[in-house]
């Protein structure tokens, strides 16, 4: 199963990843991002994929298919 | 084979003119054939690499070895002369000019305010300020009418005026100092233009300090003070930056979007079927005209190897973002206006840290300008043909000046 990080250290905050799968993404009142789950579902891993490569700051990487 | 490149570009001075003005200077299309990456010349003498894919162009952008800091040498101040440069060094940085440390501190504490459930409590405002306008469109005594002044430029800046608590009675005074900064004017027009505005929102600030309000600048003065700070100057460069950086841009890409739409009626008619669409289409439409192109340039820090170029440290680096959204590597027949194509990885906003920070009020006030005019008045038509409209090639960022529609 695929396994997403998101390191808070590196966001800048623009969403791309809310935008692109609200149901694995989410952000704090400050902006930043916060998995709703680390292990996105079979629906939801292609978009949780698409949304890495989103990501502008590389604050988000795929730890494992 | 760079050489004959550099020859060719010699006098690089952006915009360059565009043969077709819904598609990037023919130069673009030579240049990327060489190479991803090539040297260029500028008008102001120097060289620079020239970032023309879009791969290329996203590692240097994400690349913490590559400083956006114009004060720097060898940034390729390709649009700036010396005097100009003069002015630069003498003022506080802005955001998009910091590196590293000093650029998240001061972007952090104001991306809680953009946040994407921030944004959508917008959504209905914006909806009646999108009606309000076109409401005043239909009951024009005349037509046609020019929509850059009905509806592009008034909905940005209304929408950004009240989010910033700034009052919308200025809105003639900022609107036509921003539109003379990013003009070729004359250097003392700009410096003037720049002057008066920076003036107006040192007094705002100054205003909202001792009266604040329910906005933007009185929530980050209340978080500062609560930290026992108030860092005036940095609230200004803040104002500043969100004044003149959002208005002007959108306003450019709702012209830009109509008349693209407006000249590719079997795309229209697919975001005409099926709201649905629109999300997508702003985000094609974002890409096919990347109007802040060249906005996005860097200088090495140190010696970076990028797609098999080595980069020393202090050469300039320009990201072509308009290239790069018409990198046929990373998306098909670039050159097709695509409204269904998947092209959300364009990066008309940039990319890395500096990825703009408006990115996402801009997508709404977009998608929400777009399905409202095409829904209100499905019959809009330009009252020109779209090759004679007067196209910004005179501005740092694309667009037209005036959009004569009728229906
Ligand atoms: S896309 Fe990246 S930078 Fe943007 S909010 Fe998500 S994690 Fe943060």
């Amino acid at each position: 199963m695929m396994r997403i990080k998101a390191d808070s250290d590196l966001c800048v905050g623009s969403g791309q990843c809310v935008l692109t799968e609200p149901a694995v993404f989410d952000q704090g009142d400050d902006g930043i991002v916060a998995l709703l789950t680390d292990h996105p579902d079979d629906q939801s891993a292609a978009q949780a994929r698409h949304a890495v490569t989103l990501c502008p700051s590389r604050a988000l990487s795929i730890l494992q298919e | 084979m760079t050489k004959s490149v550099a020859g060719e570009l010699a006098g690089l001075k952006l915009p360059i003119e565009r043969g077709c003005p819904f598609a990037p200077p023919t130069a673009y299309e030579r240049l990327r054939e060489q190479a991803p990456i090539n040297k260029v010349r500028l008008t102001s003498g120097g060289e620079a690499w020239w970032m023309s894919g879009h791969e290329e162009g996203r590692a240097v952008l994400a690349d913490p070895r590559f400083s956006s800091d114009k004060r720097k040498d060898g940034f390729p101040l390709f649009t700036l002369d010396a005097a100009t440069l003069q002015q630069l060094r003498s003022q506080p940085p802005l955001m998009l000019g910091m590196d590293g440390a000093e650029h998240s501190a001061a972007r952090r504490p104001v991306i809680g305010e953009f946040t994407v459930r921030r944004l959508a409590a917008l959504r209905p405002r914006i909806q009646d300020i999108v009606d309000h306008f076109i409401d005043d469109m239909l009951a024009a005594d005349e037509r046609p009418v020019d929509l850059v002044q009905t509806l592009s430029l008034p909905v940005p800046s209304l929408v950004i005026c009240e989010l910033l608590g700034v009052p919308y009675t200025d809105h003639d005074f900022f609107q036509s100092r921003t539109t003379m900064m990013v003009r070729r004017t004359s250097l003392e027009d700009r410096q003037r233009a720049f002057a008066e505005l920076r003036a107006y929102i040192d007094d705002l600030v100054t205003r909202k300090e001792s009266e604040p309000g329910d906005d933007l600048f009185s929530r980050q003065i209340a978080r500062q003070r609560q930290k026992g700070t108030l860092d005036h100057a940095g609230l200004v460069s803040l104002a500043f930056l969100l004044l003149t950086a959002g208005h002007e841009t959108t306003a450019n890409m709702i012209s830009l979007g109509v008349v693209g739409l407006l000249s590719h009626p079997e795309q229209l008619a697919l975001v005409k079927a099926d709201p649905g669409r629109t999300p997508m289409a702003v985000e094609e439409l974002l890409r096919y005209f990347a109007i802040a192109d060249g906005v996005t340039s860097r200088v090495a820090t140190e010696d970076v190897k990028i797609g098999g170029v080595s980069i020393k440290a202090g050469e300039g680096v320009i990201v072509s973002t308009l290239s790069a959204n018409w990198d046929p590597a990373a998306f098909k027949d670039p050159a097709e206006l695509d409204v269904e194509r998947g092209a959300r990885h364009h990066i008309a906003f940039g990319f890395g840290p500096h990825q703009c920070l408006g990115q996402n009020l801009a997508r709404m006030e977009l998608q929400i300008v777009f399905d409202t005019l095409f829904r209100r008045i499905p019959t809009l038509r330009l009252a020109a043909p779209a090759e004679d409209l007067p196209f910004k090639t005179d501005a740092v960022i694309y667009g037209v000046h005036e959009l004569p529609v009728t229906w």
